[in-house]
């Protein structure tokens, strides 16, 4: 390594963003930490030793003759972990490079579904329609499949663009309730909605909270059997306060909750709920699609909005998932 | 009839145009790369531009920067249509004089037709 590498490995705050790490779980500061302990460990040992031994310096010599060893131990570990970190960013851009080159060819293969479908070319007969509308449905799929991937990489390379402002989440809870109304309808379920009087704006991006909610609203609609009621409910958080303890201060914030009668979601895979590709095995029992992506995503866009996500479920009676974002 | 100009380099999504706005009885003519699209921006004065972004010869940020400095091309519309989505790219486009950005993944063929015909109206 020359003077140059070496300098720019000093500058630690830079490489940790690099990352996308906070600087407590970035290993080259962590070892630097670890060498500023062992160096005043050593100087303690030194000052220790000046009192009860004879010839202090034998014993300085060779506890700093440890920490040397120590830090270049260290050093090989950070360049390990450097290249784990490396080999994991490198997995990110490669499946964000493959997703936008899947797109092109997506691009193609959807307009001409759909201007087959159209009947502009000719007229389409109804046993044929059924085919077009599989094929339709399934490039739409892997569309969704391609949004989400793309998402889920950035998330991982930290370039996930925030751009933060105030908005209403209740606009955005019934707009987003008018496009799924179809969908709805067609899974027999109802959508109800309640919302709080006056309620303050919050501050976020809307373009990715929207993503939240409609990953939350699909799921709940997805995952009902027979009839079924999704009721979304947002209220501030200043009367939730009473009923949580834990909420003191000046922070004001909004409370975001659907509650499905849904299949619900079994207790022992309950833990695994916000993982990347996890599929409940009551998709396979009930054929619902996903990509298993939406809650991880979801879990990331709360969490670096600076809020909390969570949820409670209980199997054959239904799923309740909430979310709090702060106001400005 | 009038006149659109596509500048895109997927055969197939030329061929698709081709077809949806002739049957809305428009004339379409194509491009394949860059170049080829300036070219024949100037010589068949097109009533609206559809510009994809990544292209070859000439990338479709330069083609939208050279159409607009020239004072022979700079009022035809330009609708970009592209896979690019990053709000910078977007920004960019409008900023450089694009009329509409329109993600190809967001649009169904029939909503980029109503869009082309939008800006066509006004």
């Amino acid at each position: 390594m020359n003077f140059k590498g070496i300098l720019s490995q000093l500058n630690i705050v830079a490489q940790c963003r690099k990352y996308g790490l906070s600087l407590w779980q970035c290993p080259q500061f962590l070892f630097l930490v670890m060498g500023l302990v062992i160096t005043i460990s050593t100087l303690t040992a030194y000052a220790i030793g000046t009192r009860y031994i004879e010839d202090p310096r034998m014993v300085a010599l060779i506890v700093l003759l440890a920490t040397a060893i120590l830090f270049i131990i260290a050093v090989i570990i950070t360049n390990s972990f450097e290249r784990l970190a490396e080999a994991n960013r490198m997995k990110s851009e490669f499946v964000s490079i493959v997703s936008h080159q899947l797109r092109s060819p997506l691009s193609n293969l959807k307009w001409a579904i759909e201007l087959l479908m159209s009947g502009k070319l000719g007229k389409i007969e109804e046993k044929q329609t059924e085919y077009f509308k599989i094929l339709k449905e399934n490039s739409d799929r892997m569309g969704e499949l391609i949004k989400d991937l793309l998402i889920v990489s950035r998330i991982e390379t930290a370039k996930l663009p925030i751009k933060k402002m105030e908005f209403s989440l209740e606009d955005l809870v019934k707009e987003l309730i008018k496009e799924f109304t179809p969908f709805a309808l067609a899974s027999n379920a109802e959508i109800k909605f309640l919302s709080e009087e006056n309620l303050p704006k919050i501050f976020a991006d809307p373009s990715q909270i929207r993503l939240v909610v409609e990953n939350l609203l699909d799921n709940a609609i997805r995952y009902i059997k027979g009839r079924g009621v999704v009721e979304i409910k947002i209220e501030s958080q200043a009367r939730q306060k009473f009923l949580t303890k834990n909420l003191g201060g000046q922070e004001k914030n909004i409370y975001f909750k659907i509650r499905d009668n849904g299949v619900g979601i079994p207790k022992e895979e309950q833990k695994y709920i916000f993982q990347k590709f996890f599929r409940s095995g009551n998709i396979l029992r009930y054929q619902t699609q996903g990509s298993g992506l939406g809650l991880y995503i979801s879990k990331a866009i709360i969490e670096k909005s600076g809020g909390k996500i969570g949820f409670k479920s209980q199997e054959g009676i239904g799923s309740t998932f909430w979310f709090t974002l702060s106001i400005k | 009839m009038k006149k659109i100009l596509f500048i895109e380099d997927e055969s197939a999504l030329q061929k698709t145009f081709g077809e949806i706005l002739k049957q809305e009885g428009y004339e379409m003519i194509s491009a394949l790369d860059g170049e080829t699209g300036l070219r024949l921006a100037k010589s068949e004065k097109p009533d609206l531009i559809l510009l994809d972004l990544i292209l070859p010869k000439i990338h479709g940020f330069d083609v939208l920067k050279k159409l607009k400095g020239d004072k022979e091309t700079k009022d035809i519309p330009v609708i970009v249509l592209t896979n690019l989505e990053k709000i910078e790219d977007v920004d960019k486009a409008l900023e450089l004089g694009a009329t509409t950005y329109l993600i190809k993944a967001q649009y169904s063929l029939e909503e980029v037709v109503e869009k082309i015909k939008k800006v066509l109206q006004e």
